[in-house]
């Protein structure tokens, strides 16, 4: 059965998750904060974590958002095949969910309508729309705001089978050091593994939006995961790059088969302002 | 343990005595200005144009706030990455700015300019920008009005956290703070 789906819908959706990820953390991300704030050794760093708990709870009482940053607007619809959209287009109105969060919500206008003229579109539009089919007749959409101090750090390698696991570790931990103090740390580090190119980098970006409690279901995946958030810590960059044992709150790494000449790694930084809304219609 | 509160504008004295590492909370008046900003001020200077702004003693804080709601003096407004004002950093101190708030690490052509004119590099906590907004008490529109949230905004300031990361020596808190925690 075909179910219909007004994408106004989709409009009045986005633009309340436009709002509602910039001003408030998921469970998970608070919850790993405030371990990080009992376990930090740094009398500095402690200072930081205790400053960013601080700043979350002013954030969702005074309606002040977390980061002055408030991104570019990430926005992944994972549309049941037998979904069908009325009512108009379905970027539009994307975008115009965007837009209407980013005015009315009072967030930050951060996007230049060209890479090199540089000129502000003034409503933080257009978003960047990512979809993918999925069987059902649900649609999920994950609103995951951007910002750039973290995403100017993130790396694509292109490694080579003969790299193997080691490349793929020290692909990650290179990123990480060279982010250093300039993407807000502590992190939360996403890591896509195989594919294509824009695939890998494409797996890093969405590894991000996943709860950070929840561990990768493959074995070795999960592995990795807890050695490098472990290696990570053990740089020393610590809470806003000051020195300390909290260099990143979570690594969650995706995979995917990948060529027989190839070894893509893609390491998507993101800092302690990990924002994501997501709801299923 | 009393709370070590530093004027702004920064004097030659102040700024002589801090060190890095040091938790100051600073009280004046202090302007913003980021990407955008720098590049036009850049393009006066070259130009032969006067700045908007006065250098000599100040301090500019690389932020672009949010928008503020009714009845606030502004948005969000915490520290955007200072390295992309490294190009034009050491003009400005050689005009006189004694301090920068930012975050993130500098180049030594910043490093070198600092230690030549005396000056310090503030680091304010990144993401903090809610928190912070508490600290911005009055915040006005001096130049370059359409650039939005990059415009030079003078902002009034009371008690605004910072850690001393770069000081007059040319000390680098980035540099030292992580060997003590590095396993
Ligand atoms: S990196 Fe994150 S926390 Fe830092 S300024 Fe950008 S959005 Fe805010």
């Amino acid at each position: 059965m075909v179910r219909d789906i007004d994408v106004k819908l989709l409009t009045d959706n986005i633009k309340e998750m436009c709002i509602e990820a910039t001003h408030y953390l998921s469970p998970d991300m608070c919850a790993a904060l405030k371990t990080a704030t009992e376990n930090e050794e740094s009398p500095l760093g402690k200072q930081v974590l205790d400053s960013l708990s601080e700043n979350l709870e002013i954030a969702g009482k005074e309606m002040i958002p977390i980061c002055q940053d408030t991104g570019m607007a990430v926005v992944f619809l994972e549309i049941g095949q037998d979904v069908h959209f009325v009512g108009g287009n379905v970027v539009d109105a994307v975008n115009e969910g965007v837009r209407r969060g980013y005015v009315e919500g009072y967030l930050r206008k951060s996007v230049v309508g060209d890479p090199i003229e540089r000129i502000n579109t003034k409503d933080n539009t257009p978003a960047i729309l990512h979809t993918e089919i999925v069987p059902g007749d649900k649609v999920k959409i994950t609103v995951s705001p951007k910002g750039f101090g973290s995403e100017n750090k993130s790396r694509i390698f292109m490694l080579t089978p003969a790299d193997g696991i080691e490349g793929v570790k020290n692909a990650i931990l290179t990123a990480v050091k060279d982010a250093g103090p300039n993407a807000c740390p502590p992190m939360v580090v996403g890591v896509g593994i195989g594919g294509t190119f824009e695939k890998c980098a494409y797996m890093a970006k969405k590894a991000l939006t996943r709860d950070i409690s929840v561990a990768s279901e493959k074995a070795w995946v999960a592995d990795l995961e807890k050695e490098m958030l472990e290696k990570i810590n053990n740089t020393g960059i610590g809470p806003g790059g000051l020195g300390g044992r909290t260099t990143a709150l979570a690594v969650n790494i995706n995979t995917y088969a990948t060529h027989i000449a190839g070894l893509p790694v893609a390491v998507n930084i993101c800092c302690h302002v990990n924002r994501h809304a997501v709801r299923e219609l | 343990m009393s709370k070590n509160i530093v004027k702004v504008p920064l004097s030659k004295e102040d700024a002589k005595s801090l060190k890095v590492g040091d938790y100051v909370y600073l009280t004046g008046t202090i302007y913003s200005a980021r990407d955008a900003a720098h590049k036009r001020m850049s393009e006066a200077l070259a130009k032969g144009e006067a700045l908007p702004i006065e250098m000599q003693g100040n301090v500019i804080y690389y932020m672009g706030p949010s928008p503020a709601r009714e009845g606030r003096p502004i948005g969000s407004a915490g520290p955007t990455t200072s390295g992309r004002m490294d190009a034009y950093a050491p003009t400005l101190l050689d005009l006189g700015l004694r301090g920068m708030i930012g975050k993130g690490k500098r180049t030594n052509e910043v490093k070198d300019a600092v230690v030549r004119n005396g000056a310090v590099y503030f680091a304010a906590v990144g993401g903090a920008g809610a928190l912070l907004s508490h600290c911005i008490k009055k915040a006005q529109v001096v130049a370059y009005d359409d650039l939005g949230p990059e415009a030079i905004h003078k902002l009034e300031v009371e008690e605004l956290p910072a850690v001393v990361v770069m000081d007059s020596e040319g000390n680098d808190l980035y540099l030292t703070a992580t060997e003590k925690y590095k396993r």
